[in-house]
Formats: C-alpha cells, structure tokens, sequence
C-alpha cells in the first residue's frame, strides 16, 4: 500500500510540472512522455470503423510519448453502456473506458467502480475551462476527462431549399418561426424530425430550456432540485409546440415523424429532392448517413440554434467522457494525454471529431462547417452538456421510457403540456429515488 | 466397519473411506466420465447462471443490498412492467390459436391440390429466415409512407383508384378571405356581383408542382355583366405580399372555377387560363360566390399507421403468424398423412358431409399434433424477443412491450437495473415451467 502512496504522490508532483510547464505556454505544449512508464492498459468506448481508426491514431501519438506502454482498444459499438455495467457487475472492466452519460459516471461513481483523477482536474480546467471541466465530476470530485464533444445546437438546411423559397439562416426565434412559415407558402416541409426513440426531441428541448429559462435554471432542472412540472419547462415546450404543434411543420406529418429513425430524418433534408429543409440535430449530421449527395456548403449548410428573446449564444453539447476502473501509471499517462490539445488536433485533423478544448487552433479542422461547429463549442459563454445524458439512465437514456417516452408523447399530443411534464415528474421522481 | 474394510483391501486404498464408496466408483465410473462433459457444460452455463439469477433478483440495483421481493413488487406495480405482463397474455391467448389454426386450414386444404409441394415451399420458407431478419422486413413493410412501406401502397392503390388525389392537394389559401367549406372546396368570402374580379391566391405549392405551361398570373380587367377572376401561386421567393398577384407569381392553369349563387348552388364552372385568369360571361344580378373545387385539394392516401402504440402489437403478431404458420403446417401435414383413409371414407360412405367429416373425424384424430404445435407456439410465444424489438420503433416500445423485451431492457437497455432484471428472468423462468411439464408429461405418455 505505502508503495502505491508513493507513486500516486510522484505522478502528482509530475502532473503538476506538466500543469505548470502548460500554463506557462499558450500553445499548450503539456504533453511530455516517459519512457518509464510501461504496461499494458485495455480501453473501450463506441468508436468503430473510421472513428476506430481515428482513435488508434490518437493512442499511436500516445505511444511516441511513452514507447512502453500497450494499449488495446476494443469497440463496444452501440451496446457499449450495456457491455460495461455487465463488465463491473462481472468484476472484470477494463482500465479506462469512454462512456457518453455522464450520468452512467455517476452511477458507476457511487458503485466505486471508477477511479478519483482529481489530480488532473486543473490540466482539465486549464485546457477545457471549469464548465467542461464539471461534466466529468461527481459532487466535486473530478471522475472523468472530456475528449470527443459534439455540438448539439445545431440547425441543418438544405440549400437548394433555403433558395427556392428565398430565405435566410435566421438567427432569433421569430425569424426562425417566419422562415418555417416562408418556406411553407412555397410549398416545401419545413422541418424533418425523426421521434422513432425520443433523444432529437430531447435536444431541441434542451437548447429551447437553456435560452428560455437560463442556465442556472438548466443545472436546477438536470440535478431535479425543480420539479418537471415548473412553469419554466411548460414555457419552454409551448415555445416548441409553435413548431411541433403543427403536423403540416413536420416531413411526413406527426404521425410519420414518430416512426421515423434519426438517420432517415437528416437523410429527409440532406437530399437532392429533399421532404423537408431543416433538421433540428447535432454537429454530427453530415456523418450520419454514408451515402449523403450533397456537398457542405453548396449543398447543405448549418447555422446556431437561433436566440430566444435576446438569449446569450449558448451551446448544449454532448461527449464521450474517459473514465477509469482501474488504476495504474500507465492508465494516468493516458488519461493526462487526451486533455492536451496534441491529442485533440490528432483525430480533429483526421475529420468527424470537435474538442471543446480552447487550446486547440481551430484550423486543424478539415472543412469550415467545423470550424464553425467547433469553435462555437469551445468559444460559447454558456456551456451545458446535453441533459437527458445527465439523468439516472433509466430516466434520461432509455429509448421508450423516462423522457425519451415523454418527449414522443409531446410530439403526439402537443396539447397536452400539463399531462406530460406530470408524466415526466412521476418518471423522473421514481429514477432519483432509485 | 468401513476402516477394516479399507485396510483389508489393499488396491483400493488410494480411495476416501468407505467401500459404498468404492463400489460406486467401480460400478458408475463409465457412466461418470461419459456423463461428466455434459454435466460441467449445463453447470457452467445453466445450473449455476439459473442460481445466480434467482439469488440476484433479491438484491437491488447495486447487487449490495438484499431487499427481499422488492423487485417482484415493482414487477407488478411498475406500469411499463404491467403493460408488458398484460401484452404476454395477449399473445399467449391470440397467436398459439392462430398459429395452429392457419396450419391446420393450410394442411388440409393443400391436401386437396395439385403443385401442393410448391405451396408448402412458400409458406415454409419463412422458416428459413431469423426472426430478426423477418422483424427487420416487415417494419419496412410496415412503414407508414405509401410510397416506403408495402402494406400501405397496396391498400393506397385501391384507395387511390376509388378517390384519385388532386392536382393540387398540398395547396392552401394565401389570406383568410378564401375559407374552406365543409366540402373541402375553398370558398371566396366576398359575394361577386357582375363586374367584380375574384382573387384566388393559393399557397403551399412546389415551384416544381406548377404546371409547366403556367405564366405570369395577371389580374384580369372587369367584364361588364360577367365576372372574371385569377388563380395564381401567391408566392415568391422571400414570400412577397399575401393577396396581391406580384412579378415572379405563376398563375395557375387547368383549375376548375365554380360560381354558387347566394344559396351555395353552382350554377357555372370556368377553367383557368395559363396566367390564372378564368371568366364567367352573361351572368344575371347576384350575389354569388366564387370557389375551387374540393376534387382539386383530395390529398393522396396517407396510409394506415401500423407501427403506431394503438396497431403495433397485432401488427408484430401477424408477422409472427406468417413465420410460423409454416412450421405449423408441415407438422400438421404429416400428421394428417398418418391418417388412416378408410376411416375418411367410411364417414363419407355412411353420409357425413365435408365440414363434418373434418370437424369430427379429422380435428379429433389430429389432436395430439394439434396440442404439439398449440404447446410449442405457448412457450415460443412466451419468450418473444426479437421479433417485438426489430419491429416496434423506439417510441412505441412501451405499448409493444413483452417480458423477455422488459427483461432485456431492464437489464442491459438502459435502465441497468440488474436486479429488476433477473427478477423479470425469473418471472418468466416460472412460467414457462407448467408448460414445460406439460409438454414431458405428453412425451412420456407417448413413449
């Protein structure tokens, strides 16, 4: 035991001379190997295919700074989550693992499953600012880094559309809705909203919540110390019934827009006879479908979640979160790695990736849509990560129960405002007390 | 006893005490080795996993704290849960019967025709494919676009043929001036008299949808003792002013105009010119209206929602009748070829009609098979998984929910509440059991 004391206390020592050497240094130079640093950790998150590749890009700029040290990725895909609390119920997780709800970090926090890394909060501070850098904590106790974020307050256009009816990106709300009503005078569908499992709609929800009640009322609501049912949330979905409330707004009607997938809504606007003009979804957008015809800027464009009422530029962002269940050396040095902007500018370079890390020079982007996706997230005042992976999984990341089932039931019946948020009350009640 | 035993034997005593023991071993020793493979397997991978469960679903969330039968009254209380038991039941008391019943229809009437093999490929064949792959055809299938899913288009070609959709069914006013009857026609609220010229501004048209012989809309002049008027695409780019025919505004050719006097009667019907105008001549003092007719705005079929909560279970049930059937019948099949003939024709003989010598020669003497294919769709359709999560979208899952679906979800969808989880398992664990005996109970007797 003592002997492990002794290590901790050296990496603290180290970690502090690599915090000190960071911030003494704009461009971030932290990032400074050892090749006494040897063994062999094991990481899992969702990344596959040309994500996966990315990522081995990453841990090979990790192994030129410690040579000694073996890292083997596997992809847990889609069931990740699944895969890891089965992982730490069997007594087997792997060293580190990049989860996307920080809401299964705290679950995991309070099961003892992950590891404290307070040591790098102020790496974490200095390079992601203390917003992100909450995110990765559990009752002030800094359990995770923030590596791969996306920019969840985003609007998609299709260009061509955008012309034919002889519109702007809007940029408050009351434009935003007489851009809907423009473009439906010319017969075209303004939105594509794909329901089938909940989380888009909780996304526009969130970014509408944020610009009409504020962030501080943000963080209340997400640590549910108010009530689902506060007029703010019943505000902030009659903001959203004005264009949800409306079949003839939606591709297809409500009743499609409820069977239709994520991938198929953005395939809807990303089209060359596209259903509809706009989708309301995240940076990732453009990636979502393989076979996407058209061409960034000239085909398809993107613009900010539009203010409401003079609202402050606010992101809602989500992330994939390193965690660690097991510690060693080797999987601190990781851990420290990927907080530096070196790390970031590896897969940011390589396309499909934003860093909410200041430090990193926007430029290593690949094409100007991220810039514009990125940069937003790492320059907005206000910082919120998406809230619906901050609940009790069983209420804010179960498709078909909690808010996902709330937020399809608004889309059904946008009158009824009051049963939902009651609805949402019971649900999210039973999953704090559970 | 047993110690003078051991020490008077010498060659067995490497053994544990005890010549029961060693007898044992002497007499079991083969049966053990050969056995012992099977045994370490069903151990490993389902006596101690089947243990474990029943133990885990004392405890809660965490695996900490034992809470006694807290899971199993949440398993009874919680509505999610309830909705999946109730779902369970439903389909024990639907399916098994049909799944049976379109067997047995299938087998006895393929008795009867030529080319019977061929039918039997068909209807066997969805055998062949996963119950996934089955789930993931027919939530296409199933889609509610006419233009995506199957089912729908079929039923849209007859709906379509029985009211064709309008050339502009997508169309809407562009003012409030022109309302909506309870016909469906858009209706000019102002009356006409002689001399006056109607505005029909129509919006919510594709630039591509204007027919392509359509010009620039022009208001059209007054006409002594008749009256004209303009149809035209009240839009362009950037929206331009509602109600007034502005440069860039289409007219539109080829609508039908019709003029109703003050009690709403027609009495004349104009066809629009490619810039929009129409013109009725010579009509007598008024009021009158001016109107498009509803035929123009009759939207396309919009197709049934299958997947919708209210449709989606019987939905998945139709497709798992259509993959079982084909097990149902060729085992009907064959228990209706062992059969013997005479004592079909000697019920004919003696004067028994068709339906009769089904109803009480054939369904009786093909009972035991019937209760073979009955009790096997019983369990199968207790454990209904994969076929309810690739067909039901994520925001019906609720309404389409099952046990084995509420267990997984439980478990690993999300919830991670293991506990929970294994409580549902063992729910499901117990009932299965009944039939189960049920079905070895059979299998001896036969034997």
């Amino acid at each position: 035991m003592r002997s492990r004391w002794v290590v901790c206390a050296l990496l603290v020592a180290a970690l502090a001379f690599v915090a000190a050497g960071c911030g003494g240094d704009d461009n971030g130079g932290g990032a400074e190997g050892s090749e006494d640093v040897t063994g062999e950790i094991a990481i899992m998150a969702i990344w596959s295919g040309a994500e996966q590749e990315s990522f081995e890009a990453v841990i090979g700029g990790f192994n030129e700074l410690y040579p000694n040290v073996t890292v083997n990725y596997t992809s847990g895909g889609d069931n990740l989550a699944p895969l890891l609390s089965t992982a730490v119920e069997g007594g087997n997780p792997p060293d580190l693992a990049a989860i996307a709800q920080p809401g299964l970090m705290a679950q995991f926090a309070e099961q003892g499953a992950i590891q404290p890394v307070d040591d790098l909060r102020d790496a974490i501070v200095d390079n992601f600012g203390e917003a992100v850098a909450d995110v990765g904590s559990v009752d002030g106790t800094q359990y995770a880094v923030l590596f791969k974020a996306s920019n969840k307050a985003t609007v998609w256009y299709n260009v061509a559309s955008f012309e034919e009816a002889g519109v702007e990106p809007p940029e408050t709300w009351d434009e935003f809705l007489e851009t809907a009503e423009t473009l439906k005078a010319a017969g075209i569908t303004p939105f594509s909203v794909g329901v089938d499992v909940g989380w888009p709609i909780t996304d526009f929800f969130e970014n509408v919540y944020i610009r009409t009640a504020g962030a501080d009322m943000y963080d209340q609501l997400a640590s549910h110390e108010i009530p689902w049912t506060d007029q703010s949330v019943k505000d902030a979905l009659a903001v959203m019934a004005e264009i949800v409330g409306d079949s003839s707004n939606l591709a297809g009607g409500t009743e499609t827009s409820l069977q239709t997938e994520m991938p198929a809504s953005v395939a809807k606007v990303f089209s060359e006879s596209p259903e509809a003009a706009m989708v309301i979804i995240g940076d990732f957008a453009p990636g979502v479908n393989a076979d996407n015809p058209l061409e960034a800027e000239t085909g398809y464009n993107v613009f900010t979640f539009p203010s409401i009422e003079g609202s402050d530029p606010a992101s809602i962002g989500s992330g994939d979160l390193f965690v660690q269940f097991r510690d060693s050396p080797a999987a601190d040095a990781f851990l420290e790695y990927v907080t530096t902007p070196e790390a970031a500018a590896i897969w940011a370079g390589r396309g499909g990736f934003s860093s909410p890390n200041k430090n990193l020079d926007t430029s290593v982007y690949p094409d100007e849509i991220t810039r514009v996706t990125a940069g937003a997230l790492a320059e907005a005042e206000v910082f919120r990560f998406d809230m619906s992976d901050l609940q009790p999984s069983a209420f804010g990341g179960t498709p078909g129960a909690g808010l996902f089932k709330a937020f399809t039931d608004f889309i059904a019946n946008p009158d009824d405002i009051d049963g939902i948020t009651q609805q949402m009350e019971n649900d999210a009640t039973r999953a704090f007390a559970g | 006893m047993s110690e003078s035993a051991v020490t008077a034997e010498a060659p067995t005593a490497g053994l544990p005490p005890g010549d029961d023991d060693a007898g044992f071993f002497q007499k079991h020793g083969a049966t053990i080795i050969f056995l012992a493979p099977a045994l370490v397997l069903l151990g490993v991978w389902i006596v101690y996993p089947t243990i474990r469960t029943i133990i885990r679903s004392f405890y809660d969330r965490s695996g900490d704290d034992f809470i006694g039968i807290d899971n199993y009254r949440t398993l009874f209380t919680d509505d999610t849960l309830v909705t999946a038991i109730q779902n369970n039941l439903l389909w024990l008391l639907v399916v098994p019967f049909f799944v049976t019943a379109i067997g047995l229809v299938f087998a006895v009437l393929l008795e009867r025709i030529r080319f019977s093999v061929a039918f039997k490929v068909v209807v066997f064949m969805p055998m062949a494919i996963s119950l996934f792959a089955a789930g993931v055809i027919w939530r296409l299938m199933y889609e509610k676009d006419p233009s995506q899913g199957t089912v729908n288009a079929a039923i849209a070609v007859v709906a379509d043929a029985v009211s064709p959709s309008g050339v502009l069914a997508a169309a809407q006013p562009s003012t409030e001036q022109l309302q909506a009857d309870s016909g469906g026609s858009l209706v000019l609220d102002e009356p006409l008299e002689p001399g006056a010229v109607a505005q029909l501004g129509l919006t919510g048209i594709r630039s591509s949808e204007v027919p392509a012989d359509a010009v620039q809309a022009v208001v059209p002049e007054a006409l002594s003792g008749g009256i004209t008027g303009v149809v035209w695409r009240d839009f362009k780019p950037g929206g331009g002013t509602p109600g007034t025919v502005e440069e860039e505004e289409l007219g539109l050719p080829g609508v039908t105009v019709v003029l109703q006097d003050a009690d709403g009667r027609s009495v004349a019907e104009a066809t629009t010119e490619p810039d929009g105008t129409f013109a009725f001549e010579e009509v007598e003092a008024g009021p009158y209206r001016a109107a498009i007719g509803a035929k123009t705005f009759q939207e396309s079929y919009a197709g049934v929602s299958w997947l919708s909560e209210g449709l989606i279970t019987p939905a998945i049930m139709m497709a798992y009748v259509w993959v079982w059937a084909g097990f149902s019948m060729v085992v009907i099949a064959a228990g209706l070829a062992a059969i013997p003939r005479d004592l079909l024709e000697a019920a004919r003989t003696d004067g028994a009609t068709e339906w009769q010598v089904f109803r009480r020669v054939t369904v009786p003497l093909l009972m035991p098979v019937l209760a073979v294919v009955f009790i096997t769709m019983l369990i199968y359709v207790l454990k209904v998984f994969d076929i309810v999560i690739a067909i039901a979208p994520g925001s019906v899952q609720d309404d389409a929910n099952v046990i084995a679906l509420a267990m997984w979800r439980t478990s690993f969808g999300g919830v991670n509440d293991f506990g929970l989880g294994a409580a549902i398992a063992v729910f499901l664990f117990l009932l299965v059991i009944p039939i189960l005996a049920l079905n070895i109970r059979r299998f001896r007797r036969e034997v």
